[in-house]
């Protein structure tokens, strides 16, 4: 069996909110592992910390517990809790990709570069990065009129095809999904299956949280379920 | 990746100073003002490190000290302590320790800034077209044509029409003079760029293309960069990191998207908090 490129060990986090003098429990005590081509669903209830996991690997929050073990394309591990913001943005540059609930981008900036614009940051060639984006979008069946415009304006399916297409065009080594086919029609979520497939097919690792029990089912070669993480009290405690 | 840039423990004191100035100084204290002696740390103790190619974001409130950093490191105003490493190919220059001349060479060559104010980083006596040429005149290009023709070409990239090239900055509006200054700064294709509040006070459309136009620009010369604003949306728009200061002193540093969704100092909280 190939080595994980991903191994999280005891993930937990919880917010300290200063002003209100509290603490939020967000998940708790976390562990699973991920392996190239293969795809790692997280599933569990609302409030389980599912989402909490994927930012905790991204860094978009700092983990208040656990190591996050990653092999990077060089086979060096590192523990993306405790790496520099330096490494972590190279990673982001080069091998770790997230898909986000929601779509951010800029009300003036046209679907084609919101799309391109990994392989910018890459350092291809506008015009080649462009050309990239536009086959991926039609593969992904998304009508060519709307390319030059903003996503700003998109139906919920449109919008998340875009982001989408922005998270797969790097051709990350670990691509985090939240959510990639919740606000899709049945015939758009299955070409979103299907290119989750190929990717896997190619070797991309992937942990992803899916709405529907049946597109676990069908995706995930390992599911973790998660439990709400307990009570702050008995949080502390256990940490004291 | 390189570093470019290396601050440690950079300081400013306005006033005599006394021993207690940093004890009773700082986000603790809630005040720069030394109750001792009455002089102001506007920072102490500030130190980063800033990568090629980078957008390093200082954000805090007026009065954090956040523009003192960005003006010690262009030698506008000399710091009181610490050290900042300049890392110029295989060349290393200790700013604070270089004489007037070198510094003088550095600025003129090797740095950019762009102010808030446009009266600092322009001559409004001189043309748009003659701020650039005075820029590229220090740094030694002599030759008539190819200054007016360098000047037309970064003015033609920041957007200013070339018919305007002749009229002086007072007769332009406010977001023209931030393209001015943004061209003169980059005459010279420093490697590392300063910006203190470039876009506040403008129009939210002026603001936005002013902002596109930094990002595609760095995008293109690979520029480094420390944008400091107050601003929570332009820190999101164009920075990779940032650092927070409070009352003079770093009190946060960390990714951009984490600083954003998960603070960790309650000023910080609060800060994130409270935007609109």
């Amino acid at each position: 069996m190939t080595p994980p490129i991903l191994q999280v060990e005891g993930y937990g986090k919880h917010f300290e909110l200063h002003e209100q003098n509290k603490l939020i429990p967000s998940a708790h005590n976390v562990s699973f592992t991920v392996r190239a081509g293969e795809l790692t669903a997280l599933i569990g209830p609302t409030g389980a910390g599912k989402s909490s996991v994927l930012k905790g690997i991204y860094r978009t929050y700092l983990p208040s517990a656990g190591r996050i073990l990653y092999r990077d394309a060089m086979g060096h591990e590192l523990d993306l809790a405790r790496a520099s913001e330096h490494q972590i943005l190279d990673l982001r540059r080069r091998e770790i990709g997230f898909v986000t609930q929601f779509l951010h981008c800029l009300p003036r900036q046209p679907t084609l570069d919101v799309v391109a614009q990994p392989l910018f940051g890459l350092g291809v060639a506008r015009p080649e990065a462009r050309q990239r984006a536009a086959d991926l979008l039609s593969a992904m069946s998304l009508p060519e009129r709307l390319w030059s415009v903003s996503p700003a304006t998109f139906s919920g399916g449109e919008r998340q095809r875009v982001n989408l297409a922005r998270g797969f065009i790097a051709r990350p080594r670990l691509l985090l999904l939240d959510e990639p086919t919740a606000s899709l029609d049945p015939a758009t979520a299955e070409c979103v299956i299907r290119l989750i497939e190929g990717l896997k097919a190619e070797g991309t690792a992937m942990l992803a949280i899916f709405h529907h029990p049946e597109t676990t089912r069908r995706l995930a070669d390992q599911v973790v379920e998660l439990a709400p993480p307990p009570a702050v009290e008995a949080m502390l405690k256990e940490y004291a | 990746m390189n570093r470019i840039l290396e601050v440690r423990g950079l300081s400013r004191i306005y006033g005599p100073g006394c021993p207690h100035c940093v004890d009773t100084t700082g986000p603790e204290a809630d005040t720069n003002l030394c109750p001792h002696c009455g002089s102001i740390v506007a920072i102490h103790d500030v130190s980063f490190d800033l990568f090629e190619g980078e957008i390093l974001g200082v954000m805090g409130e007026s009065g954090s000290g956040k523009s003192t950093v960005v003006k010690a490191l262009y030698f506008d105003q000399a710091p009181t302590g610490g050290e900042a490493i300049f890392f110029d190919g295989d060349t290393q220059h200790e700013l604070f320790a270089l004489n007037a001349a070198r510094q003088r060479w550095l600025r003129n060559h090797r740095f950019g800034m762009v102010y808030q104010n446009p009266h600092l980083g322009l001559n409004f006596n001189i043309s748009a077209g003659g701020n650039i040429a005075e820029r590229l005149l220090m740094s030694d290009l002599m030759d008539y044509g190819a200054i007016r023709e360098r000047a037309k070409a970064l003015l033609a990239r920041t957007e200013v029409l070339l018919s305007r090239v002749d009229d002086l900055p007072k007769h332009f509006s406010g977001g023209m003079q931030q393209r001015v200054q943004i061209a003169k700064a980059l005459a010279t294709q420093p490697p590392l760029l300063f910006l203190d509040e470039v876009t506040t006070g403008l129009d939210l459309s002026v603001q936005a293309r002013i902002l596109d136009l930094i990002l595609e620009i760095q995008q293109e010369l690979k520029t480094a960069m420390v944008v400091v604003t107050h601003d929570l949306g332009v820190i999101r728009l164009l920075t990779g990191r940032a650092i927070v200061m409070k009352y003079g002193r770093v009190i946060e540093t960390g990714l951009t998207d984490q600083i954003l969704e998960d603070p960790q100092h309650a000023y910080t909280q609060r800060l994130v908090a409270s935007a609109l």
